[in-house]
């Protein structure tokens, strides 16, 4: 005896359920392994205070760097890992797993089942750990702040917090599209890798990169110039012409739409791994 | 000793399927490179003409970074303790236990391989982006401390390799050494100068870094080549470096034969 399949909810009631669930099982897979997720959220910590010793160190040396002080500085490091925890903890995991669906096949079944697949393999897991973290650059960022005696107003929080979301947006987007390369090459994995390295960039005053390839590049193609200088500069008040931010803006949705194209086409591509 | 030597060999073979992998890492690797440089630039720019930061001028800091880039690319370990941590984890050192052959040998040999490979493969992109900052690459400071930078340069590649395999070693106690791979890794990145020459740090922190075992990976080895260590302080450093060899061989000698007490063969 078949029962006819139920009717489905609509999307606006199914997706946020759907995202629920999957957050339920994230959790419940974090906590098997308590001293595991503790220790990560230590290297991680680790890393961030690694950067800002940097920091610290280079300013023993001078007063500014093109123009950003010390605080101003330390402000710019905490929203980078501001925002790169933010993108672990919703999407890291997530898009180093995609080679690993097509490697062995899994993603065939992700394809049958009635839900968008990009969304499913964008929100799988959720890393809770990089929430701690991400918490801890915000507290950074509070300290820069306080140091520099300037208090942001709310408009300028509330921007500072939607080009956050722009630059997370380019993250998310420009890492699915070079995992989309896993179609190609079975071994995307590194590719994955070495967009993270990049992430590198993005904690340098953009000013001190000199006019040149090396800036046109990091600015309109892979916009890690952009992405945590502009919220930066936001919250500090020492952003000088709009186009910055809109540019931000702009190229965060470019960089979606091409993805989303980049993942079509590669689905009309793929013609299953095993069986 | 012909037994490792076929093990290099196979090695060699293995590792060149990985070419295009190497090439694009260590490809990779100079973006950021460059842009630490680009801040370097800007901070020296800063500043009054012909100033220096704790004694080097900008030249020799960029010198700095390309020396630590190549003596990087020829010492680093690449995947060798994720692969003993798994051989561990799945079993797969059962069939060494019961070979004449030294694991340990054997991971050595494959260390030596895949370090040749891979500094093939790095010169590539790396004597590109030398010659573009040729300008900036300097000569040995002198014959003396050309010697003992390849001296020191071979040491640093056994501490490496030393310091990789214990902390890979862990795999007989944890489930998951990770971690521990990770927060090692962080300290080195800091310690060993890979971030910025440890001597730009204020006095006292240099000396008790100098202690540990991590600037005689990468500035201890630079700062010969740049004449910056010299006379007294180079033959101590030599020393250390040594006793840090040494001392390192023989704990993880010790930490081998306790993990293999304890080693159960789960999975195989």
């Amino acid at each position: 005896m078949n029962d006819p399949m139920p009717p489905l909810q609509p999307a606006w009631r199914r997706y946020p359920a759907l995202f629920a669930a999957l957050w339920r099982n994230s959790i419940t897979r974090e906590m098997q392994f308590k001293t595991n997720f503790l220790l990560w959220i230590l290297v991680e910590a680790l890393w961030f205070a690694l950067q800002l010793a940097f920091m610290s160190v280079v300013y023993g040396h001078t007063e500014s760097i093109a123009g950003w002080n010390r605080w101003q500085v330390i402000l710019l490091v905490g929203c980078s890992h501001f925002i790169q925890q933010v993108f672990t903890a919703f999407f890291l995991t997530n898009i180093s797993d995609i080679s690993e669906h097509i490697r062995t096949g899994r993603l065939d079944f992700m394809l049958l089942l009635p839900v968008n697949t990009r969304f499913l393999i964008s929100f799988r897991k959720v890393d809770l750990g990089a929430f701690v973290n991400a918490a801890s650059a915000v507290g950074v960022m509070v300290w820069a702040l306080r140091n520099l005696h300037h208090t942001p107003s709310p408009l300028e929080i509330a921007a500072f917090l939607g080009l956050c979301v722009a630059g997370l947006i380019i993250h998310y987007s420009l890492m699915f599209l070079l995992s989309s390369a896993a179609f190609w090459i079975v071994r995307a994995q590194g590719v994955v890798w070495g967009y993270y390295n990049l992430f590198n960039i993005a904690r340098i005053p953009e000013g001190a990169i000199p006019q040149g390839i090396y800036r046109r590049v990091f600015t309109f193609v892979l916009p890690m110039l952009l992405v945590s200088n502009v919220p930066a500069q936001t919250l500090l008040g020492t952003l000088h012409s709009p186009t910055h931010p809109f540019l931000l803006i702009g190229l965060s949705l470019a960089c979606f739409a091409v993805s989303e194209w980049v993942w079509r086409l590669s689905l009309r591509r793929y013609s299953s791994a095993s069986a | 000793m012909g037994k490792y030597l076929q093990v290099f060999r196979i090695g060699i073979q293995n590792t060149l399927v990985y070419r295009v992998n190497f090439l694009f890492r260590a490809a990779i690797a100079l973006v950021p490179l460059t842009g630490t440089l680009y801040l370097w630039k800007s901070i020296y720019a800063g500043k009054a003409a012909g100033a220096d930061v704790a004694g080097y001028a900008l030249s020799q800091m960029i010198s700095y970074y390309l020396l630590t880039t190549l003596v990087d690319a020829f010492t680093a370990v690449a995947e060798d303790d994720w692969q003993i941590a798994a051989d561990i984890k799945d079993g797969h050192i059962s069939q060494f236990l019961i070979r004449p052959i030294n694991y340990l040998g054997y991971r050595f040999s494959l260390y030596l391989s895949g370090r040749s490979i891979y500094t093939v493969v790095a010169l590539v992109p790396v004597s590109l982006f030398v010659f573009f900052l040729r300008e900036h690459l300097v000569l040995p400071a002198s014959p003396l401390a050309g010697a003992a930078f390849v001296l020191s340069v071979l040491m640093a590649g056994l501490l490496q390799f030393l310091i990789a395999c214990t902390m890979a070693l862990l795999a007989f106690w944890v489930l998951d050494v990770s971690t521990f791979i990770f927060i090692q890794f962080a300290f080195e990145y800091i310690a060993s100068g890979h971030l910025f020459p440890i001597d730009i740090l204020p006095r006292w922190a240099a000396q008790l870094l100098m202690l540990t075992p991590y600037p005689y990976l990468l500035y201890f080895p630079v700062g010969v080549y740049l004449g910056r260590i010299e006379g007294p302080d180079l033959w101590r450093g030599l020393t250390i470096q040594t006793a840090w060899v040494i001392g390192g061989f023989f704990l993880l000698r010790w930490v081998w034969s306790r993990g293999i007490k304890r080693y159960s063969a789960v999975g195989g």
